[in-house]
């Protein structure tokens, strides 16, 4: 039953995915500075969200977890973690082309790509010190703080690295990023599939971690005879 | 006000342990000599582009030296499970935490203190020009680093390849209290005032302080009891 | 007022329970032996009653107070694996430490009081490293008792420890049994367990195997237990 559930948002997130491709290739125009590449925003932005809506649960399920003692809490905060690292790297790299087009260079300390970068960072932090626990109570504990930690220092490096340095187009969402009304929808609505996309893929992870729970105690009974 | 005793017996603990030993203070001081002579062949030491990033130079010295005090102070308990007596008497969490902490605090002042006239002197920076507005900055820093410092070395005192594991994890962390820190530094060495924007950076480096400090004592039986 | 009791206490490592539903109570003046084979989780749930340790379910009452309360510990004494003393200190500043932790009156009274009684007084500035084997177990002994505590909680107590060392955790054992405290311990050494102790309780698998008063069977031949009790 999941799974149909699964495969139904995933061929539901494909057709939108299409269709904003097309709408983007033959229903936008060039925009007047950029050109063509422009068209990559639509999906850097919405990868950013996407990314960052992943850390948002990251964190809820880490406290959550402490709450419950739940593991499944756990399973869900290792694979939000895990999605909204790989939209953060799709956020890192469409920026990086879009960069490398426009301005020339692949990479700049602007404050944004900055912050991402140093977020990422944090993030796989986390999945570092998963590594390093082989107990897997003990794990989602330590885990789960960590969640809480980086979510925590996540504002200061914003406001941090966006005093130290300036130089990016002007934010879409906060501030006074001027955008077309037209443009504006096309990001949302793709941002819809981008979502639907990492739920599935949450899911996906989540049923690989009950798995590997049962694996692992499975292990442990045998060894402890 | 038993709170209190009890995180003084404990920093006190740790202090004497270290001062006896100097395993950790020994290490940490001449990995910052270390590092401030490497520094003089990556950049011109004489230099004004090398003042400009002085502040920054500094900061990075004192951050790679804390991480070794900052791994020894619970590492120092695990030898003959001295933690789980600690964790067992009737100490509560935050203080034996603030404990731990404060010894931390203590002893990355030292380093700083002794680091100071030494980069003084090899890089022809006037050190003293604002001696109260950078005692204020070493403090408030320095604080945010033994914090977020020692509630990761609790975190990581069980793991594998805890000593690299530390610094890994604890550097992005406190890459806002470094930012801040080094901001603040630059122009103090230069003996110019705090004023204008730079004070936005003292107010980022309090409300970094204050928020990590109450997260690190809310969590750290979390953290502590498994 | 029961001295210790375990109400139901789980222990998950994951999914896999390493204990399951462990509830027995222990009455003051009881000394009772924690038995079971290796890996049946003696450590573990020692570990949980002296609060070092979440249980995932259940919990621990000590005097009627949960065992995490900070309070309750201080009616608990531990003997664990290590020693638990500082190396780089001295005996006398290890003890002053720990009696200062347990928030006792007179912390230096109290420690000199301790290393007369293991025999430490002429040793008292020396640094615990230079220690021998012997002289550091008696130090760990007396960090154990020297806030009287109600409950002693020791984890193979003999084990590590030599001839002296046994002679005087026996010692102090019987005058804290005596005076009405209570003992609970782990062990593998069977005989000397058994001769303390009034009452046995057998784990097995992470479950309660059996619980009861020691009787004159299991000390005359101590396999009777686990024979009749434990599995094959």
């Amino acid at each position: 039953m999941r799974e149909r559930i699964l495969y139904g948002l995933g061929a539901v997130a494909a057709a939108l995915l299409v269709r904003n491709i097309w709408k983007l290739l033959t229903g936008l125009p060039d925009e007047a500075f950029q050109g063509a590449i422009f068209r990559i925003i639509f999906f850097h932005v919405p990868a950013a969200f996407t990314s960052f809506t992943c850390f948002l649960c990251a964190l809820i399920a880490g406290i959550a977890y402490l709450k419950s003692k739940n593991l499944k809490w756990d399973s869900f905060g290792v694979s939000v973690t895990e999605v909204g690292l790989a939209f953060g790297a799709a956020n890192l790299i469409s920026g990086m082309i879009w960069a490398r087009i426009i301005w020339g260079i692949w990479w700049t300390w602007d404050w944004r790509l900055t912050s991402m970068l140093i977020c990422w960072l944090l993030y796989a932090g986390y999945l570092v010190l998963r590594r390093a626990i082989e107990e897997p109570t003990e794990r989602a504990r330590l885990s789960a703080v960590m969640s809480i930690l980086s979510f925590s220092v996540v504002p200061f490096v914003f406001f941090s690295i966006k005093w130290f340095r300036t130089q990016h187009p002007q934010p879409v969402l906060f501030g006074d990023g001027k955008m077309d009304t037209g443009y504006r929808v096309m990001l949302y609505s793709n941002w819809i599939p981008l979502l639907m996309f990492a739920a599935i893929l949450v899911a996906v992870r989540m049923m690989q971690e009950r798995r590997q729970r049962e694996i692992d105690a499975l292990r442990r009974a045998a060894h402890a005879f | 006000m038993r709170f209190l005793r009890q995180t003084l017996t404990v920093a006190a603990k740790d202090l004497r342990s270290e001062l006896r030993t100097k395993e950790a203070l020994n290490a940490s001081l001449s990995f910052a000599l270390v590092i401030l002579l490497l520094f003089s062949f990556a950049f011109d030491p004489t230099a004004d582009t090398t003042r400009e990033i002085s502040g920054g130079l500094l900061w990075l010295v004192f951050a790679f030296a804390g991480a070794l005090i900052l791994n020894r102070s619970f590492a120092r308990e695990l030898e003959n499970d001295c933690l789980d007596a600690l964790i067992a008497s009737p100490v509560p969490g935050p203080a034996l935490f603030l404990g731990k902490a404060l010894a931390n605090y203590v002893l990355l002042l030292g380093i700083e203190v002794v680091c100071l006239p030494v980069f003084g002197v090899f890089y022809n920076v006037h050190v003293a020009g604002q001696p109260l507005w950078l005692a204020l900055v070493l403090l408030l820093a320095s604080w945010g680093v033994s914090v977020v410092g020692t509630l990761f070395s609790a975190l990581t005192v069980n793991l594998r390849l805890r000593e690299l594991m530390l610094p890994m994890l604890v550097y992005p962390m406190l890459i806002p209290c470094l930012m801040a820190a080094m901001q603040l530094t630059t122009p103090l060495l230069a003996g110019q005032p705090l004023q204008g924007d730079l004070l936005a950076w003292m107010r980022m480096l309090i409300g970094f302080d204050i928020i990590f400090t109450s997260l690190a004592l809310v969590l750290i039986d979390t953290v502590l009891i498994g | 007022m029961s001295a210790l009791a375990v109400e139901g206490v789980w222990k998950f490592y994951g999914d896999y329970p390493a204990l399951r539903d462990i509830s027995f109570e222990v009455e003051p003046g009881q000394c009772v032996a924690l038995l079971g084979r290796n890996g049946a989780g003696k450590t573990t749930l020692l570990r949980v009653l002296a609060g070092l340790s979440r249980a995932s379910k259940g919990g621990v009452k000590v005097f009627d107070r949960d065992t995490l309360d900070r309070d309750a510990r201080s009616s608990i004494g531990i003997i664990g694996h290590g020693i638990a003393i500082y190396d780089e200190l001295s005996a006398l500043e290890n003890l002053r430490l720990f009696a200062a932790l347990y928030s006792l009156d007179d912390p230096a009274k109290t420690a000199l009081h301790w290393l007369e009684r293991t025999g430490l007084e002429r040793v008292k500035d020396g640094l615990v490293r230079e220690f021998s084997r012997g002289m550091r177990q008696r130090l760990a002994v007396a960090r154990a008792f020297l806030h009287n505590p109600r409950l002693l909680l020791l984890d193979e107590p003999f084990t590590a420890l030599d001839d002296r060392a046994i002679a005087l955790l026996q010692g102090l054992l019987r005058d804290a049994l005596k005076a009405g405290g209570t003992v609970l311990m782990s062990t593998h050494q069977l005989r000397e367990a058994l001769e303390l102790a009034t009452n046995v309780v057998l784990i097995s698998r992470g479950k309660l195997a059996h619980q009861g008063p020691r009787t004159q069977e299991m000390l005359d031949d101590p396999g009777y237990l686990y024979r009749t009790y434990g599995e094959a």
